[in-house]
């Protein structure tokens, strides 16, 4: 464009000029041109412009300026300044409207183009600043790269060094260690050779020492020796001997009881010991339950894992603490539990306490007083306390145990065997007591039935004279109406034969009664017994004597019921205790004396088996 | 007379022979039977003869053909009880339990073992802390057989006990003492009392006297206490280390030890809790010290002219009276406990202790034999 400019109108070589210092580029380097561009496009008027301006255009240029103009404004696409012709060959006007339209465009291009130039001068400017920054901070990263690849270099070397450096004290070590052992096994091996050394000199010391002796003591006449003066002597002037078979097993005997007896000692010690500890520790584990039970009944959560392991435990414990207490041994097992226990009880202790002691410490940084947190004082006071109580129950242990092995010391045979005759006695005397009881009641009960018996018998008795009577004044009646002439005679056949025939029919109620009698138990059989008798009705002497049987009566009672009348058939209430008769069965009046004197005492039972004889 | 307590209370008449110079063998003569009983190759070693306490049995170490034997004679008819031989390079010492059941047997300070065997002879334990170092030195039974203390050239004391025979605890004596609860006693000198206010020239010869004139003092040390230690010469033998004595308080409940390396300090253990209670440290080496045969009484004499005794309750230096020095070598308690001989090369005094007042002293003439 430029040149276009040059080559056309000289004139306008100031516009050239202008427009060169707006278009070309070939002319001026491009950093200068830029700037000279920036300053003149920054500088909106000068005189320089206003030049410029009226070098571009004179008087006589003005057709040939417009013509320029509208040429240059059409190619950029303006409007052309020439009013539109009508016709070809007539003159141009200037449209002064386009004229100033385009004059507008340009200036708002040129405001345009302004504000443009300054935001890309900013952005230049910014951007030049940026990279500034960037290639600043490269370079830095750059140096720091390097120094620390250069620290990293030294500490490898360093690690290195320190490597080389433990691997020689490895080294050393090893042949320090090496040199002890080699050292050891020197010392060793010499003192072999040393012991061997000394062997050998001392039996050559003791050969020489021996022939020294020797050589000395024969040219000596007199030992050295020592004279015993104003000895005690045995009442027979003879020497005693020291040695003889009989001693030897003595003091073997004697020895051996007196390592015996250590043993025992110490065994005895060990055992108290055990016996105490033991204690001690069921103690404590008792304690230690009884302090963790109370946070049973506290519904905590904290709490909910180690109180369902206490109650598990407390049941447990107490069937553990009750089987303890039978076995005093020291079986195994039962040593096994004791300290299984035992560390549970304190591992669980342990935690509880380490609960707590969070809790407290949670109590401290939250700052308020949870009523469920037991203070520390309390807990020490509460240790305190429990320490004291363990101290008060070892004293009593050990002071009970003392006492227990004096009664165990100061009983000697003797009186070991007097206390365990005494127990024995004990023993016996207790069992007399119960038989005693026993005897007493079994006594009230003979009362009782005696008293029911004679009661029966005297019923009996009674019904007997009433029986009597009417038999006797039957019997008057019979025979008085019977006949007149045999009426002695037969009074008394009839008398013999109604008293025998009644002693006869009274056998087989003899005989029937024991059988009777022989179901029915000794108290138990008392009534039956009466309730029977009152059911046969002859009564004869031998019933009566029955009754009394059961009550012990003595002989001389029944046999005076035989001879007697009814009347007396009362039965002798003697009341003698511990004595039963012999029930005699033999039906005969004589037999029945016979057995009735001859009776003897026996026990109530032997009484009621003798029902069965026969 | 009981020929076993002559026997028993005289050690020296047992170390010769009567027979001969030469300890072949031993002759025992009943004093009352006129009878003779020969025993032979007795061992010549530091302690090779020990009875029981109630005197019933003696166990006698031999030696034949470089082997070691220890024989159990019953006292009331000299015979042998029991013959076996010990696992020992050199039998250097046995020693009776209090109790008469058991035998400490130990070995010489090349090796240290230390045997235990029951009164019938079987072989019950043997100990051995460590190997080729310097071995035991000194053996001491507690009263009640409970304990045996072992000193050894290492400067440790090792209590065994009677049930497993193993250690239980070791006590080391360190030069420093650092623990608080540990009361140090030291003893100082107590300046004269200057005559007439004023310094005399030459100096007044009971500050450049020797020590047995002057007055001493305990003084409670606060710790931390560093005691004097001895350097040992390393190329010589029987070096001046390890435990050189050891003794038990008659209730079980003290240890007494002296230290070869510390030789001016007295140790005292408190065995109920195994550990170490009292140091006492003199201003010479301790020669000797013995406990009061009826309590915890301890005392100590340095070769000077006092006599130390200490309790748990205190202690108390005490200055022998006497014209001229009076070098106390040896102390012996009576049984009684009541009085204290303190022996010199050729003077013996006899303190007597009484209960409230002070203590009163006698003196007396040793005779040649000692």
């Amino acid at each position: 464009m430029g040149d276009w400019m040059t080559v056309t109108d000289p004139g306008l070589s100031s516009e050239s000029k202008y427009i060169s210092q707006y278009t070309s580029e070939t002319k001026m380097s491009p950093s200068s041109l830029y700037s000279q561009q920036v300053l003149c496009s920054s500088i909106p008027l000068s005189k320089n412009v206003h030049s410029f301006f009226s070098a571009f255009c004179t008087e006589e240029n003005i057709e040939q300026s417009i013509s320029y103009l509208d040429q240059e404004l059409t190619t950029f696409g303006f409007p052309s300044l020439y009013e539109e012709s009508k016709g070809k060959e007539t003159k141009r006007e200037l449209n002064i409207v386009a004229v100033l339209n385009c004059m507008n465009e340009l200036l708002v291009l040129q405001r345009k183009n302004l504000l443009a130039q300054e935001n890309v001068e900013t952005q230049n400017l910014k951007l030049g600043s940026d990279m500034d920054h960037l290639q600043n901070c490269y370079a830095k990263l750059k140096e720091q790269l390097e120094t620390s690849r250069r620290e990293m270099i030294g500490l490898q070397e360093r690690d290195r060094q320190l490597q080389c450096k433990n691997r020689n004290l490895h080294q050393l070590l090893k042949n320090e260690k090496d040199e002890v052992q080699k050292l050891q096994n020197i010392i060793a091996s010499r003192a072999t050779q040393y012991n061997h050394d000394m062997k050998r000199k001392e039996r050559e010391y003791n050969k020489l020492k021996e022939r020294l002796h020797q050589l000395v003591m024969n040219k000596k006449d007199k030992k050295i020796a020592m004279e015993v003066l104003n000895y005690v002597g045995r009442a027979d002037g003879k020497r005693g001997s020291w040695r003889t078979g009989k001693t030897e097993a003595r003091n073997e005997d004697e020895m051996y009881k007196i390592l015996l007896n250590d043993y025992e000692y110490r065994q005895k010690q060990i055992l108290m010991e055990n016996a105490e500890l033991k204690k001690v520790l069921q103690q404590m584990k008792k304690e230690m339950i009884s302090l963790l039970s109370p946070q049973k009944q506290k519904p905590r959560e904290r709490a909910d894992d180690s109180t369902g392991t206490v109650i598990s435990d407390i049941e447990e414990d107490a069937g553990e603490l009750s089987r303890e207490s039978t076995w005093d041994l020291s079986c195994e097992t039962v040593r096994e539990q004791l300290t299984n226990s035992i560390r549970k009880q304190w591992r669980i202790l342990k935690s509880h306490v380490e609960k707590l002691d969070n809790q407290v410490s949670k109590v401290h940084l939250e700052g308020f007083n949870d009523e469920d947190v037991i203070s520390r004082q309390d807990h020490e006071q509460e240790t305190e306390k429990l320490e004291l109580e363990i101290q008060q129950c070892k004293e009593m242990i050990k002071t009970q145990q003392q006492l227990l092995q004096q009664q165990l010391a100061t009983a000697c045979d003797d009186d070991t065997t007097s206390l365990l005759r005494d127990c024995y006695l004990l023993e016996e005397k207790e069992r007399l007591k119960e038989e005693w009881s026993l005897f007493k009641e079994q006594k009230k009960n003979f009362e009782k039935e005696r008293r029911s018996f004679t009661e029966a018998a005297i019923r009996l008795g009674l019904e007997r004279k009433a029986f009597e009577e009417e038999r006797a004044s039957w019997l008057k009646q019979q025979f008085l109406n019977m006949t007149t002439f045999d009426h002695q005679n037969s009074e008394n056949l009839k008398l013999f034969s109604a008293f025998s025939g009644s002693s006869d029919r009274d056998n087989p109620t003899v005989h029937s009664r024991p059988r009777q009698k022989k179901p029915h138990g000794a108290p138990s059989g008392s009534p039956v017994c009466t309730s029977k008798l009152t059911k046969s009705l002859p009564a004869s002497p031998s019933t009566s004597d029955f009754c009394q049987t059961r009550s012990c009566v003595s002989e001389y009672s029944s046999i005076s019921v035989l001879n007697t009348t009814p009347e007396e058939s009362k039965p002798n209430q003697v009341g003698r205790e511990c004595t039963n008769q012999k029930w005699s069965v033999a039906s005969r009046p004589d037999s029945q004396e016979g057995c009735c004197s001859g009776c003897s005492s026996t026990h109530a039972d032997a009484h009621i088996e003798k029902d069965d004889l026969p | 007379m009981n020929f076993s307590e002559v026997f028993k209370l005289s050690s020296l008449l047992c170390k010769f022979s009567p027979d001969g110079k030469y300890l072949l063998r031993i002759t025992v003569w009943s004093l009352c039977t006129k009878s003779v009983s020969y025993i032979k190759y007795p061992k010549a070693c530091q302690q090779g003869i020990t009875f029981t306490r109630d005197g019933r049995y003696l166990a006698l170490a031999e030696r034949r053909d470089c082997k070691d034997y220890v024989s159990i004679l019953v006292c009331s008819d000299w015979q042998l009880l029991r013959h076996f031989d010990t696992d020992t390079q050199d039998l250097a010492g046995i020693e009776w339990a209090p109790n008469g059941c058991v035998l400490a047997a130990w070995d010489s300070c090349l090796e240290y073992k230390i045997l235990l065997y029951s009164l019938d002879g079987r072989l019950l334990s043997a100990f051995c802390a460590y190997e080729w170092s310097l071995g035991i030195k000194s053996v001491a039974w507690s009263p009640s057989s409970q304990f045996l203390a072992v000193g050894s050239y290492d400067g440790k004391v090792r209590i065994l006990n009677h049930v497993t025979w193993k250690m239980i605890t070791e006590f080391g004596h360190p030069a420093t003492i650092n623990n608080p609860k540990i009361v140090v006693y030291k003893e100082a000198e107590k300046s004269p009392p200057l005559v007439l206010g004023r310094l005399t020239f030459p100096p007044p010869r009971a500050a450049a006297g020797p020590l047995s004139s002057t007055e001493s003092e305990y003084e409670v040390a606060s710790v931390p206490v560093s005691l004097q230690t001895l350097k040992p010469a390393a190329d010589r033998a029987n070096p001046r280390i390890g435990i050189g004595a050891l003794a038990f308080s008659p209730d079980n409940c003290f240890l007494a030890t002296r230290s070869d390396s510390v030789p001016t300090a007295v140790w005292i253990w408190d065995i109920q809790k195994l550990r170490l209670l009292a140091v006492l440290e003199q201003l010479s080496a301790v020669r000797c010290f013995q406990w009061d045969p009826r309590q915890a009484r301890l005392a100590i004499c340095t070769g000077g002219g006092k006599v130390y005794l200490w309790s748990p309750a205190g202690c108390v230096s005490v200055q022998v009276p006497g014209e001229g020095d009076f070098q106390v070598l040896s102390v012996c308690w009576h049984l009684s406990g009541d009085s204290l001989a303190l022996l010199s090369k050729d003077h013996f005094c006899l303190c007597f202790l009484e209960t409230e007042q002070g203590v009163g002293t006698a003196f007396g003439q040793r005779g040649d034999h000692t």
